[in-house]
């Protein structure tokens, strides 16, 4: 792999930037591998390079059905943030907070990492106590953390309404410094690169139709284009589709998959230099570094795998929006459109072995996985090459729905739902 | 958006009007006391995820606010059916939409997505 420098640059621009080197090969799938991770999301593709990287397990395989990135990588709104109530999501959010802050380093390559503030608004008291009451939680988690009152709020964000004529107005809000926002694309990219670098073979375009199970284990998996491919070890991370996979296997999933939604905005001169999400008037917003405004809400109440959301959400989202700016109410949107999320009761992950032996599942991260890209392919490339969950991961096991130890992650940590 | 047919009112309605509340047919159970941690957690969590033909549970929130069934698929979001609690509806393999039925709107373009996924 051809390193990115500065110098590199210029020397490729004498060549009229006609010699860069492909980030990745295009390879053949082997007939057999130690590990095949399903699905070429950013999820998946961390596992890998960290597989790789950490773990020396080079003979790996990521399969992907359409292209990398394609999914819900490519569709989300970026936000990073660390700020969860409890102690097991909080060490594991932060976890991947740690690598965002050495990731573009890592994988030498720029994935835009820009820690510019993370601001969760109350609107009432109990917001103002939830608020409080996370903040400290965070604190003693030694994840940093805030709360601000309405003036700091404005001082902090000008073009919002702080002026408490509002519908909801509002009164304070959870401050994260460290968080922000990444280029998601850039995060696929960058891990694709990196992984194939060490020799991980990156087979899109690839279906699985199939997971094999020979005597309660898995041996392999079936595939439209390449037929059967075999591991010793496959871990599946699918997200929408994980229960369609759990399904080949022959187990259940608690997940249900919704649509959610996020929109982008003509461009427009810098007027938000930080993330603000609100979740009574249920909308968040940022502005990207070309200037248009990124907008998300909540997800489709029903389930459905349609990759769009529905008519109502938007126009739920636009007047949250216009509620909190309303010197965006004339701002156009470019684009809109839905990625597949996969809800877990608790709203939290399952980072898993399951019932067939030699089978794991990294699912479940429904409206939140982004933010945990790194952490969630760190611990997950650990549980594959280890075969055990790690410290980080085993609260987050597939039987915490059996034996009632959830972590109850629902709203209590300002997700947005 | 969809339109959506109370089989109370009688009446397709905008999605506005009503709140999906989730699976449908899923009894309570009959001798909790003897029911295992396993039973017990599939009965509360588990669901139904179905990329195709669905049932589900919709309540008429902003009108009868009865809570009644439809048949719907979760990939095309056309509605078969819809049908009242307690009752059931088969469907044939390949369900076309039914007068209770109802097909989104164009704007979505579901029919155009239908013919994509049938040629």
């Amino acid at each position: 792999m051809n390193r990115f420098s500065g110098f590199g640059l210029i020397k490729q621009a004498f060549k009229h930037q006609e010699h860069w080197q492909r980030m990745w090969r295009n390879p053949t799938p082997k007939k057999h591998y130690d590990v095949i991770i399903v699905g070429g999301g950013g999820h998946g593709l961390a596992t890998a390079y960290y597989l790789a990287k950490l773990h020396d397990k080079i003979n790996v395989a990521v399969i992907e059905k359409g292209w990398i990135g394609g999914g819900n990588t490519g569709r989300n709104t970026t936000i990073v943030r660390s700020n969860y109530l409890w102690d097991e999501a909080a060490h594991l959010y932060e976890h991947a907070m740690k690598l965002w802050e050495g990731l573009s380093q890592d994988l030498n390559y720029n994935v835009m990492f820009s820690q510019r503030g993370v601001m969760n608004l109350g609107h009432n008291l109990q917001d103002m106590r939830d608020i409080q009451r996370r903040v400290n939680a965070n604190r003693l988690n030694g994840i940093d953390g805030e709360v601000l009152d309405a003036k700091q709020c404005q001082e902090i964000v000008p073009i919002m309404d702080c002026s408490g004529s509002t519908r909801y107005p509002i009164m304070g809000a959870s401050w994260q410094p460290r968080a922000g926002v990444a280029r998601h694309d850039a995060v696929a990219w960058g891990y694709a690169r990196g992984a194939d670098s060490y020799g991980v073979d990156i087979i899109q375009q690839t279906e699985v139709t199939d997971i094999v199970v020979e005597d309660g284990a898995a041996v392999g998996v079936m595939t439209a284009q390449h037929g059967m491919i075999k591991a010793d070890r496959i871990g599946c991370v699918a997200a929408g589709n994980s229960g369609v996979l759990a399904g080949y296997a022959g187990f259940e999933l608690p997940i249900e998959s919704h649509p959610l939604q996020a929109y982008v905005s003509e461009p427009i001169k810098p007027i938000l230099d930080t993330v603000v999400m609100s979740n009574a008037v249920h909308g968040y917003m940022s502005q990207s570094d070309k200037g248009d405004l990124v907008i998300g809400a909540g997800i489709d109440g029903y389930v459905g795998y349609g990759q769009r959301g529905s008519f109502p959400v938007i126009e739920h989202t636009m007047q949250a929006i216009i509620e909190l700016f309303p010197v965006v109410s004339r701002v156009h949107m470019n684009r809109q459109w839905g990625g597949i999320v996969d809800t877990t009761p608790d709203a939290c992950p399952i980072i898993s072995k399951t019932p067939v032996e030699n089978l794991f599942f990294n699912c479940g991260w429904g409206t939140g996985g982004f933010k945990a890209t790194p952490g969630s392919g760190h611990v997950f490339a650990d549980m594959l090459a280890t075969g055990e969950p790690n410290t980080l991961s085993q609260a987050f096991n597939y039987w915490r729905f059996q034996d009632g130890s959830l972590i109850d992650e629902h709203g209590a940590a300002g997700v947005a739902h | 958006m969809f339109l959506i047919h109370c089989p109370y009112c009688g009446e397709h309605r905008e999605e506005e009007e009503f709140h999906a509340t989730g699976q449908a047919h899923l009894p309570r159970p009959l001798d909790p006391d003897s029911m295992t941690d396993e039973e017990w957690g599939h009965w509360l969590y588990y669901r139904k995820n179905t990329r195709g033909v669905h049932r589900e549970m919709w309540v008429h929130a902003a009108g009868c606010r009865k809570f009644f069934n439809v048949a719907r698929n979760t990939q095309t979001y056309e509605i078969y059916a819809t049908y009242k609690s307690g009752e059931t509806l088969d469907l044939p393999e390949n369900p076309t939409v039914t007068e209770t039925g109802s097909i989104l709107n164009m704007a979505h373009g579901a029919s155009d997505i239908t013919k994509e996924q049938s040629s």
